[in-house]
């Protein structure tokens, strides 16, 4: 249990040895790749702006990521329920999927302003996927054997649903709400870079056109603790919530 | 001998793609018997059992229950308790057991009473807030049983209930089950593979042929005993 654990901290502290070491052998210029203590130095001299853009970025990655994992379950249950709309609207979402975000955020834009909306919407739109694809597939492998058993314990089609139905699809919509909130962070980038005014995007594009690479590395390190702290709190919520989940395996 | 036949099964044949199962079946198990269904694996008596439960219809011939040939009506009358034990990892064992009263529109509170009364019973005191992995095979078994006991259905139909129980732990259950189906008399038929669990357990034996599964013929089984008479009798020896 304690060896990974250990392992990653010291890949990570060999990486970063091996990257401050190349820096300052080599001479590069900061400009070109900053060396770790530049991006320590960057965190430390801007961290009053580096901490109202991540509690904006935060913001936008919290309100999209809990909009898409809302509307994502809602999604699924119809599309589990309906057949006909499954026939119609699943294709579609699939295809939806090849279509670049980074296309459509200039659009969203010009129809929601500069304001919290078109962000988002943009987080809501990128994790929306997964969440709804897992979901749906969770409700949809249940076990034939449940369903049958339920049908000879008097059960109903929506106490099959509430009873069975949906705590079997929980550890599938969990691993899509998962990787939704890996999304998250980047979509809240793509979002800012469209057309944002605050926030970590903002700031990593203002800091390139200065040729500040620190500032751009202390807002990228600044947005994987964002990322990973969603995670996390995915995880735990998991957890908490199907305990069961793990042990049934 | 019985009056009222509980279940009638009539020329039923059932054929899964090319695949034959059931040739022209016929049984009739009268209201309180307790049936052994005998036979080879595959030889179809677990389709058998989803088509008097009402999982499923005959490709021709005739199955009622009570009476009813719909599958609806032989539905309401029957509980089937499958091979696999499939109690829900996300409930514990007096959740599971609840089940079908939660389902009948019981509220969580007294369906939990209800199944506890039961779990006394059962020999399954103690064990009300277990989780699946927690419990050993033939305590998941009772619990199925319980479950199935709960559906509040005049017939139970019960699938290999003790298929994948070692040895030791299967003569415990079958006893149990005698004593268990002795304390709550149903109509009961019982698959299973073992022809010496059927004839200790069951009133009478059918015995069906391999693929595709016909009536071979019939025996007298002793019945589901009393523990205590059997104790006694045991004692005298």
């Amino acid at each position: 249990m304690s060896r990974p654990r250990i392992g990653w901290a010291i890949a990570l502290v060999a990486i970063l040895v091996a990257w401050q070491a190349w820096v300052r052998l080599r001479d590069v210029p900061d400009y070109l790749l900053p060396a770790p203590t530049d991006i320590l130095a960057a965190l430390r001299d801007d961290r009053g702006r580096l901490a109202s853009d991540a509690a904006q970025t935060a913001g936008e990655m919290l309100a999209g990521f809990a909009a898409a994992v809302g509307f994502g379950l809602v999604s699924a249950a119809a599309l589990h329920f309906s057949t006909t709309l499954r026939r119609a609207v699943y294709p579609l979402l699939v295809a939806s999927q090849s279509v670049p975000v980074v296309a459509i955020a200039p659009v969203l834009v010009i129809y929601l302003g500069f304001g919290l909306a078109p962000k988002v919407a943009i987080v809501a739109l990128v994790c929306f996927f997964p969440v709804t694809v897992n979901a749906l597939d969770g409700l949809r492998s249940v076990d034939p054997e449940y369903l049958r058993v339920m049908r000879t314990l008097r059960g109903s089609r929506l106490s099959i649903f509430r009873r069975v139905e949906v705590p079997w699809a929980l550890p599938a919509a969990f691993s899509g709400a998962r990787v939704a909130a890996s999304y998250a962070a980047v979509a809240a980038l793509f979002a800012e870079y469209a057309g944002g005014s605050s926030g970590l995007g903002e700031t990593m594009q203002t800091a390139t056109a200065q040729l500040d690479a620190p500032l751009v590395g202390a807002a990228v390190v600044v947005l994987a603790v964002l990322a990973l702290a969603l995670f996390a709190a995915v995880s735990l919520v998991e957890r908490v919530a199907i305990p069961w989940a793990r042990r049934a395996a | 001998m019985h009056a009222v036949s509980e279940i009638v099964v009539a020329d039923a044949t059932k054929a899964y793609g090319d695949v034959a199962v059931l040739d022209r079946v016929s049984l009739e198990v009268a209201a309180g018997e307790t049936v052994g269904l005998v036979g080879r694996s595959g030889c179809g008596k677990s389709t058998l059992l989803r088509l008097i439960a009402g999982l499923d219809a005959p490709d021709t011939g005739r199955v009622t229950a009570g009476g009813a040939e719909e599958e609806a009506a032989r539905l309401e009358r029957c509980a089937l308790m499958p091979q696999a034990d499939l109690l829900m990892p996300w409930r514990d064992a007096l959740g599971n057991a609840s089940l079908p009263l939660e389902n009948a529109g019981v509220d969580r509170r007294a369906a939990r009473a209800q199944a506890a009364e039961l779990f006394a019973e059962l020999g399954l005191g103690g064990f009300e807030r277990a989780r699946s992995w927690e419990l050993s095979g033939g305590m998941r078994q009772r619990v199925a049983f319980a479950r199935t006991l709960l559906a509040g259905k005049p017939v139970l139909l019960l699938d290999e209930p003790f298929g994948a129980l070692d040895a030791i732990t299967r003569g415990e259950m079958q006893e149990w089950l005698a004593g268990a189906l002795h304390a709550c008399p149903r109509t009961a038929v019982l698959v299973t593979h073992d022809l010496d669990e059927a004839l200790r357990l069951c009133d009478r034996v059918v015995v069906l042929t391999a693929r595709p599964g016909r009536v071979a013929c019939e025996l007298d089984g002793a019945g589901p005993a009393d523990p205590a008479r059997e104790q006694a009798v045991e004692a005298l020896r």
